[in-house]
């Protein structure tokens, strides 16, 4: 197996200069490979202009300097594209500029304030381009479609509009290394492909779903990511997994009116277990909710994450030790980055002994999350009285018309709300 | 003292709130979802939309304006640490 390739041709005049990383084992601190990845750039030449699509991370850019100059000189380079600004993407650009000073930047509307601070330094030119732009480098065009948050705000995707080769940046992309570069040549990366898939692209599926739409329609040949391998045989196919992937993980049980409320908790003596119970009776009293009740003590591993995406409010319950909420609470919440869980509702209690710091710190976390967090949690002080558990049950049932929208609405006064807090406190 | 009503739309409530208060200030009170990090107007990262209202709002101060502007925020957003209250019925989509 050859491993240092030359820039590889993907059509004539359309090379991939890119630079490989194979001894990488965590990307990002938050992602693992087996086998490292690849830092895909490209340069297609037109009739009067060369451009350069991505570059590479900075520790790899000798590697993509000696690629780039096999296939062109720096001063035919007329266009360089930044479809992502991230730095394993960026990080050869300043270098790349210093070379080809009279080459124009293109990068998306949101990428500006990020290229600002990447390059620290006011003075670079750049045009900002969306969808239905396009520039013409003589006999080759490159067109622009807008496709936010495929993963970051500014992610984008060039099309090389005669040849049918898309420039995918990190869409379709996947951390796997291997020189052979084509994806009908390389080792088995199925697994590579869905692993970043479900970390990278997941918490954006509605994105995902609005780029399928603009790109599936393009008559493409080639998906060129920007990392792992070039997917020249049979393209549409990873299209069509996205949309797959993109799809709910459980079959839908449930009519499309009825609403979903989880209700976790984790319980030492059986007070917070009770008071998960009222907190799901209440919410059972209404109509049109689905209630599910879920213990957290030795369920790690199960995938209660699929369970939330699809869910529209939770609830969890803590007991209080040493000042904090418990471990497998923190690990469920810890969980949440892979989904998109902003706007749903999310509620908190739990029993204490003598604090009851978790409740509050429960709802900070959910808010961060960007639940929206309506109702103040019910903290009960040990074994949780009557008059607790009824607070329990009217917490689940304002949750419940929360999702059904049947709730009473009326005004409250800030000092009211003041007040409700410092009786929490 | 002059009061203002906020809606939050999403979230389905109303409060009521002396003119002058910071929107960031009641949707920490009420739970709404919105996120903040500095607080004072330079990172971006409460930047919500105004429904209907903006004409019982604070006017947006140099600092407000240069941040909103370089958000791409449109007329209708504004930062939630230091757009105030004045008066009126607001509605906001939080």
């Amino acid at each position: 197996m050859k491993t240092m390739p030359d820039a590889t041709e993907i059509a004539p005049g359309i090379h991939w200069v890119g630079a490989l990383d194979p001894a990488l084992r965590e990307f990002d601190i938050i992602l693992r490979t087996a086998n490292g990845t690849t830092y895909n750039s490209y340069c297609v030449r037109g009739e009067h202009g060369v451009a350069v699509i991505d570059t590479v991370k900075a520790s790899h850019a000798d590697e993509f300097f000696a690629r780039l100059e096999q296939v062109a000189r720096y001063d035919e380079i007329t266009t360089i594209v930044l479809n992502h600004l991230e730095p394993d993407h960026s990080g050869a650009l300043p270098e790349l500029m210093r070379r080809a000073p009279q080459a124009k930047l293109y990068i998306s509307a949101k990428a500006q304030l990020m290229l600002k601070a990447l390059v620290q330094t006011d003075t670079l030119a750049f045009e900002v381009v969306q969808t239905g732009d396009a520039v013409d480098l003589g006999g080759r065009t490159l067109r622009f479609y807008s496709t936010p948050f495929l993963h970051w705000p500014d992610t984008q995707c060039t099309l090389a509009a005669e040849d049918g080769i898309l420039f995918s940046g990190d869409a379709f992309g996947c951390h796997f290394c291997d020189a052979r570069l084509f994806n009908d040549r390389v080792g088995d990366f199925r697994f590579s492909f869905e692993y970043y898939y479900q970390h990278i692209m997941r918490p954006f599926r509605e994105h995902v779903l609005e780029a399928l739409d603009l790109l599936a329609p393009l008559p493409l040949r080639v998906i060129a990511p920007a990392h792992g391998p070039v997917l020249r045989d049979a393209p549409q196919s990873y299209m069509q997994r996205y949309r797959q992937l993109a799809a709910p993980l459980l079959p839908n049980e449930i009519g499309a009116g009825t609403r979903s409320l989880l209700v976790f908790y984790i319980s030492s003596y059986g007070n917070t277990a009770r008071m998960a119970q009222a907190v799901a009776e209440g919410a059972e009293s209404e109509a049109g909710v689905r209630v599910s009740l879920y213990d957290l003590q030795s369920s790690a591993g199960l995938p209660f994450v699929d369970l939330i995406e699809e869910a529209d409010a939770l609830a969890i319950g803590s007991p209080t030790i040493n000042g904090d909420a418990v471990k497998p609470v923190w690990d469920l919440l810890s969980s949440l980055a892979v989904i998109k869980v902003c706007d749903k509702l999310g509620a908190a209690f739990g029993s204490y002994g003598w604090s009851g710091e978790a409740i509050n710190m429960i709802e900070d976390r959910l808010r961060g999350l960007k639940l929206r967090v309506p109702i103040k949690g019910v903290r009960a002080r040990l074994i949780p009285t009557e008059e607790e558990l009824a607070r329990c049950r009217d917490l689940g049932k304002q949750l419940a018309q929360h999702l059904t929208g049947n709730l009473e609405r009326r005004v409250i006064s800030m000092s009211e709300l003041l007040a409700q807090e410092s009786s929490h406190a | 003292m002059p009061k203002a009503n906020v809606t939050f739309e999403k979230l389905g409530v109303t409060i009521s709130v002396p003119a002058g208060t910071r929107l960031i200030e009641i949707s920490e009170k009420v739970g709404a979802s919105i996120t903040y990090g500095c607080r004072e107007g330079e990172c971006g990262t409460c930047i919500m939309k105004i429904v209907s209202g903006m004409e019982y709002m604070s006017e947006r101060s140099v600092l407000e304006d240069k941040v909103l502007q370089e958000n791409m925020a449109g007329r209708d957003q504004r930062l939630a640490c230091q757009a105030q209250v004045l008066g009126g019925d607001i509605v906001v989509k939080a």
